[in-house]
């Protein structure tokens, strides 16, 4: 690598940063619908450093560092400099900057299929950057060196999986690809917008491994924006922090870690539900960001900052360091207060206390609803006109649990695994193909149509995506309704219920007529559990209730769901993919792997002794939002992903990427190639896996 | 924005302590709406008024649609016959009163009743999916390889002596199929949305579903089309009448006024402009009380943002 030169041509000084953003402004729209997006950011990046960027939602991330690499509409008016080895690319010429983008800074973006051109197999697409870049290669020389690529970012058989087409690629494998790209050229920085965002626990940590090597192989400088502070932890060298478009605190990754000085990072941090504690309730961070078309003069976190006083109002805090960290920065008037001491973290954002204590109210444990040996095959089909079936699709394959009354039942696994098929089935209300569904006692095979309706009552659901499951154009009263309408209710009781029930999650009564749109999205997840309850329901199917909201948002709607189970004593069937909320909110847990169960129990035994290797597993690839526990971690990562659930695997179906299965000795292999493993007891969990009782995974777990 | 943050922070009681006043229903915040925006006035009031006159014109007027002033025949706009006459003595305003009452009944009932037809055809299709799907589609595209004039003119003897009644028959049922498929391809990615499962696993039944959620949220494209219908079928009309359809003499519509007037355009303008000024105008005001309306039934759009 050539020493940097500065503009002026001289030698650079021993550490010239790869990237400098200077005082960089994005404004979209003009007159009233004015969006400042980004105002004023400053930040730079050494050689080979790993910069994490991380904001809630709609805090400006992508648009600042789209605007560094000149993807941005030419709608946005960017004023300030961002200087990449000292050239100014805001002046450079479009030309001129794709031969900078792709070559020397390469960007891996959150959705990696749509970032893929569908038309063309991997394996060219990654030679194509090559050739783009380097005239003199050839085309068998690209080719081969785009199998090299894709084999140092782990795909199996490289050669093999060159040939294939994005759409044939899983999620994992795609971002992966994405990354043999940004890496094909040897790169002084990368850029990653959100690149775990979309893909399970396990698949992030393995991406977020291979991210560290290839930095490590290209030496290149990393910046990495998220929203998830955990992500970031391990990770990162520094972090800078975003709120409202700009940056509020940025330091190193331990002291912005261990000693934020700022109250929006400190909210953050807290915010987040932890592996660690299961008891406690969380600490919500209210409100949601302000609107950046008009903000008001001050201190932009004012409105949701604990500590505010009447000077934050009057002008906005600039990001000022200390004498004794000057590279540790925050913008808050107080922050002297909060590093010196005299504001403990605790005291900024206490814990709430819980509404009730005790134990619910009405609940003796009673059954309530019950699976036996659930199963959901689909059939697969091929041919256009004459369907002919090619395959069988074991989304549930023998499912079997039991909830009680009062309690949370946490459902968890990665995706594609049958979570959300073993929900809509239990929805339906229908006779399933194979087993038995009993709520309340009843087989609901047996159910006549009014009783169906009836029972619908009594069960209810709540979705993941705010957005996607409320109607946008019914306003929020007959949104919350809508189940009474089923039931005969008359109107004017429609609407005692309805306002109770707003109160209820937390929202006014008097917004009953505004649309969904005008909501938060924490504040529309509210919406979707009044919804849920207005039926007065015993049974709530939470399908991912949280896993879109900003964490800061979560932490509310959780302690939501927990105040609203004691005080109506509610059961719950809780999806999730993030094991720490389930730590947190559920009795038991039920891991699924391919359409199964394969290890059971209450809450604090799996978590704090997983037997089975693929919880272990799961819990391992969970990150955690503390940079010293993180990096000194031990992780049991899976190889590759969760194999079609078409397949038929003769013996463990987890065999193929169980970490134990690879240290057992030969004869021991051979009873899981050759006997299925079923739910069996282990003190007191159920595990299917021969081998539970072994321990050389769990000793490395539990250091974590 | 305080009013959001407030509600956040609001603490979690188990009883509604307050009697709110009634919440509003989705019909009245549209209207609402609606009253806000003056593109709706004036859209409307221009409507009202032209039907107004399209009722009342001719009541103080002398001549009426079918009279014959031999004594001025061809003759400019004058202070007796408003609008001018044509070349055996016709009055131009009072053709144009009536066949505007024509047109206007063609071009209203047309262009919702195929928007209509299409909306819920083509939900009913997306929505039910399956051989319901099949056949549905299988129907619509029957009918859009049809030719439907051809059809027509074998009709021609069945229908000789009907009014032009059955021409908006006709038009109506020839004009919603591309739409329909449209909506339908639509219709099958709202059902997968979230919040049609979650009416479904509440037991809400298909047909309301449809009222409630499919319907409203395709909404945009049926008012579109409506309007821009509105327009069409007035125009189709004049088609029809020239191979000898619909509007037949001594009646009149303003198609027929337009297809006349045509060749006579620059020698004698007044017997075209008269007729496409109205009804250029009509289309506009139709398109702009849609337009209204469009944002109206939509939450999202401009006026009410804030
Ligand atoms: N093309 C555009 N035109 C107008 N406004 C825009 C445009 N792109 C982004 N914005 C606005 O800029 C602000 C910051 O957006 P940005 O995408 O950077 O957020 P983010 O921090 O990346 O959020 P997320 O976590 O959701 O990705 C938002 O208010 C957004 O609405
Ligand atoms: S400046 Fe004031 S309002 Fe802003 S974060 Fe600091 S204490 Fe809170
Ligand atoms: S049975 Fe064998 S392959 Fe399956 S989980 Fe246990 S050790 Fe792994
Ligand atoms: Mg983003």
């Amino acid at each position: 690598m050539t020493e940097p030169l500065t503009i002026t041509g001289k030698r650079a000084p021993a550490v010239t940063p790869v990237l400098e953003v200077d005082n960089l402004s994005v404004t979209f729209g003009r007159g009233a619908n004015e969006v400042k997006a980004v105002r004023g950011v400053s930040y730079h990046v050494n050689p080979g450093e790993f910069l994490g960027i991380v904001g809630e939602s709609g805090s400006g991330k992508s648009v600042s560092s789209m605007a560094v690499m000149g993807l941005l509409p030419s709608s946005a008016r960017i004023r300030g400099s961002v200087r990449f080895q000292g050239r100014s690319l805001l002046e450079c010429s479009d030309a001129e900057l794709s031969g900078i983008r792709g070559k020397d800074i390469s960007m891996i973006f959150q959705d990696p299929l749509s970032a893929l051109t569908p038309v063309y197999t991997v394996g060219h697409q990654i030679a194509e950057g090559l050739l783009l870049h380097d005239k003199k290669l050839s085309r068998q020389g690209a080719a081969a060196r785009a199998v090299e690529l894709l084999k140092l970012v782990g795909i199996p058989s490289p050669e093999r999986r060159a040939e294939a087409f994005p759409h044939e690629f899983s999620g994992g494998m795609r971002q992966r690809a994405m990354i043999a790209i940004a890496i094909a050229n040897d790169p002084q920085l990368i850029i990653a917008d959100e690149p775990t965002t979309a893909l399970d626990v396990t698949i992030q940590a393995q991406i977020l491994e291979v991210m560290q090597e290839a930095k490590e192989i290209t030496g290149a400088a990393v910046v990495l924006i998220t929203h998830d502070l955990g992500v970031v932890a391990g990770n990162a060298d520094r972090i800078a922090v975003m709120y409202a478009g700009r940056l509020v605190e940025t330091g190193g990754v331990d002291e912005v870690f261990h000693a934020p000085a700022m109250p929006y990072t400190i909210g953050l941090l807290r915010s987040m539900p932890s592996m660690a504690s299961s008891q406690s309730r969380l600490v919500p961070l209210e409100g949601r960001p302000p609107s950046l078309a008009a903000l008001p003069p001050g201190c932009p976190f004012a409105p949701r900052c604990p500590l505010v006083i009447d000077a934050c109002r009057e002008a906005e805090p600039a990001l000022s360091g200390t004498e004794e960290h000057p590279t540790h920065q925050a913008a808050c008037i107080r922050s002297s207060e909060i590093t010196s001491g005299k504001l403990t973290r605790s005291e900024v954002f206490p814990r709430p206390a819980p509404v009730l204590e005790g134990a619910p109210a009405g609940t003796d444990g009673r059954e309530v609803l019950s699976l036996k040996g659930l199963v959901r095959h689909f059939p697969l089909l091929k041919g256009a006109v004459f369907k002919r079936q090619i395959g069988t699709v074991r989304a549930v394959d023998g499912v079997s649990f039991e909830l009680g009354s009062g309690q949370t039942l946490g459902l968890v696994g990665e995706s594609g695994c049958g979570k959300s098929t073993t929900i809509m089935e239990i929805l339906e209300l229908a006779k399933p193909q194979q087993g038995q569904i009993r709520v309340n006692g009843v087989d609901v095979a047996d159910l006549s149509k009014r009783d169906r309706l009836k029972m619908r009552r009594d069960i209810q659901v709540v979705f993941q995506d705010p957005m996607a499951s409320i109607d946008p154009r019914l306003p929020v009263h007959d949104v919350i309704a809508e189940p009474l309408t089923v039931h005969g209710v008359s109107k004017k009781d429609q609407q005692r219920k309805v306002a109770e029930m707003m109160e209820l999650v937390g929202l006014d009564p008097e917004m009953a007529s505004r649309y969904p749109h005008e909501f938060s999205g924490g504040q529309r997840q509210r919406i979707g559990i009044a919804r849920a309850l207005v039926t007065d329901p015993k049974i709530l199917v939470l399908d991912e209730p949280v896993s879109a909201l900003d964490v800061s948002i979560q932490a509310g709607v959780i302690n939501l769901l927990k105040d609203l189970q004691l005080q109506l004593g509610l059961s719950y069937v809780f999806v999730a993919h993030d094991l720490a909320v389930v730590h947190h909110i559920a009795d038991h847990v039920a891991v699924m792997y391919l359409g199964r169960i394969v290890e059971y129990g209450t809450s604090d035994d799996v978590f704090s002794r997983p037997r089975h290797p693929y919880t272990q597993a799961l819990i391992s690839a969970v990150p955690i939002p503390d940079p010293a526990l993180e990096r000194t971690r031990v992780r049991v990562l899976l190889d590759g992903d969760l194999p079609s659930p078409t397949d038929d695997i003769p013996g463990c179906n987890f065999r193929s990427r169980c970490p134990l299965y690879q240290l057992l000795p030969e004869e021991q292999r051979l009873r899981c190639r050759d006997e299925d493993p079923s739910l069996r007891t282990v003190d007191d969990t159920s595990v299917a896996c021969h081998y539970a009782e072994h321990d050389a995974l769990i000793d490395t777990v539990a250091k974590r | 924005m305080s009013m959001v943050e407030d509600a956040q922070v609001l603490p979690v009681t188990p009883k509604a302590q307050k009697r709110t006043n009634r919440p509003t229903s989705r019909g009245r915040l549209i209207f609402a709406k609606l009253a806000r925006t003056p593109r709706f006035w004036v859209g409307t009031l221009t409507l009202l008024v032209i039907v107004l006159w399209a009722l009342f014109g001719l009541a103080f007027y002398a001549y009426n649609a079918t009279s014959q002033d031999v004594m001025s025949m061809n003759t400019a706009p004058t202070g007796n016959h408003w609008f001018g006459t044509d070349e055996i003595g016709g009055d131009i305003y009072a053709q144009t009163v009536v066949g505007l009452r024509k047109s206007l009944l063609i071009g209203f009932v047309v262009g919702p009743v195929s928007a209509l037809l299409a909306g819920f055809i083509g939900a009913l299709a997306g929505y039910l999916g399956g051989v319901w799907d099949r056949v549905i589609v299988w129907f619509i595209d029957l009918l859009l390889v049809l030719p439907a004039l051809y059809i027509l003119i074998m009709l021609y003897p069945l229908i000789k002596g009907g009014s032009w009644v059955i021409v908006m028959v006709y038009l109506a049922i020839f004009s919603w199929m591309i739409l329909a498929r449209v909506i339908r391809a639509q219709t099958s990615s709202l059902r997968d949305r979230d919040f049609v499962k979650a009416a479904r696993f509440m037991g809400v039944k298909t047909s309301t579903i449809i009222r409630r959620h499919i319907i409203p949220n395709v909404s945009s494209l049926l008012i579109i089309d409506a309007t821009l219908g509105v327009g069409a079928a007035i125009l189709t009309e004049t088609t029809l009448s020239y191979f000898g359809f619909g509007v037949q003499p001594p009646d009149v519509s303003l198609g027929t006024l337009l297809s006349s007037g045509t060749g006579a355009a620059t020698t004698r303008p007044w017997l075209f402009i008269f007729p496409a000024a109205i009804l250029v105008i009509t289309v506009l005001a139709t398109s702009l009380a849609g337009d209204a309306l469009r944002d109206a039934v939509d939450p999202t759009s401009g006026a009410n943002r804030d």
